[in-house]
């Protein structure tokens, strides 16, 4: 191994490690521990031998760790009766009238704002939609929409049934749509 | 013929797996006569491009730092399993 410096690291990349956490996981005590724990990872690595930028090598790990404690995540916390066995979704009636049939409450138009400092609005609005949602949720709808990693790699990595994985992004496509809808459209 | 619970569960499914024939077919026939539908579908892709963007936008907004505290945490916990 060589140049191992895990301070150098930390100066030259911690902030960036940081933010690439932080913007999977929306909480800063949560990022600022996957950080330590990989460079700690990237220390006791022997696998470092200069053969990619250290700061991609970096991230893969982080990538890792993230996964790690969103397993963790969705272990500890309990289903909030999202369990597999569910044949339907609890919660996700009042989308719906009585029969199932229709929507209750029809998704209203809205698009991507063209405008850039529009879109930055909306963005921040779906931030603060996404922070509304059950931590795990989040996180896993993050994991898929932007990692795009394979459904399957996800579930296996965190331990979760490809069903339990569809209801749980269900409920966090139709959570987020719902509160986009709220507020940029009712803002 | 699909309800709109069934098909807008469906559309969020074929974002993580490959639907089946019958249930493509169920799908598509729903969103020729449900224009809420098809809306619907329309904005799961709009959730998952503007998640992109919005994790972009975290990625280089370099105001964005570790604390000091934090810093130092990481530091000596470094130097507390090197030795």
């Amino acid at each position: 191994m060589k140049n191992a410096d895990p301070h150098a690291w930390l100066t030259e990349h911690g902030d960036y490690l940081y933010r690439f956490a932080l913007a999977r996981l929306r909480d800063s005590h949560q990022a600022e521990d996957v950080v330590q724990e990989t460079l700690l990872a990237a220390m006791q690595s022997a696998t470092y031998a200069g053969q990619s930028a250290p700061r991609t090598w970096l991230v893969g790990i982080l990538k890792h760790k993230i996964v790690d404690l969103i397993r963790k995540q969705m272990r500890e916390q309990p289903t909030e009766g999202l369990g597999e066995e569910l044949p339907d979704e609890p919660g996700m009636d009042a989308f719906f009238d009585e029969d199932n049939r229709h929507w209750n409450d029809k998704p209203h138009s809205f698009g991507m704002p063209e405008n850039s400092l529009e879109q930055k609005q909306f963005l921040t609005i779906l931030q603060d939609c996404m922070d509304r949602l059950p931590k795990k949720l989040a996180a896993l709808f993050m994991l898929r929409e932007v990692q795009e990693e394979e459904n399957e790699i996800i579930c296996k990595e965190l331990d979760i049934s490809s069903t339990n994985a569809w209801v749980m992004l269900y409920r966090a496509r139709m959570g987020l749509r719902k509160c986009l809808e709220l507020h940029w459209l009712g803002r | 013929m699909l309800s709109c619970k069934q098909a807008s569960r469906l559309l969020s499914q074929s974002l993580d797996r490959r639907l089946t024939w019958r249930e493509r077919t169920a799908l598509r026939l729903h969103l020729t006569i449900c224009d809420v539908c098809r809306r619907f579908g329309r904005q799961l892709l709009l959730l998952r491009e503007a998640a992109k963007r919005m994790v972009r936008l975290t990625e280089q907004n370099e105001q964005l730092q570790l604390s000091q505290e934090a810093k130092a945490r990481i530091a000596s916990a470094l130097d507390l399993d090197r030795h």
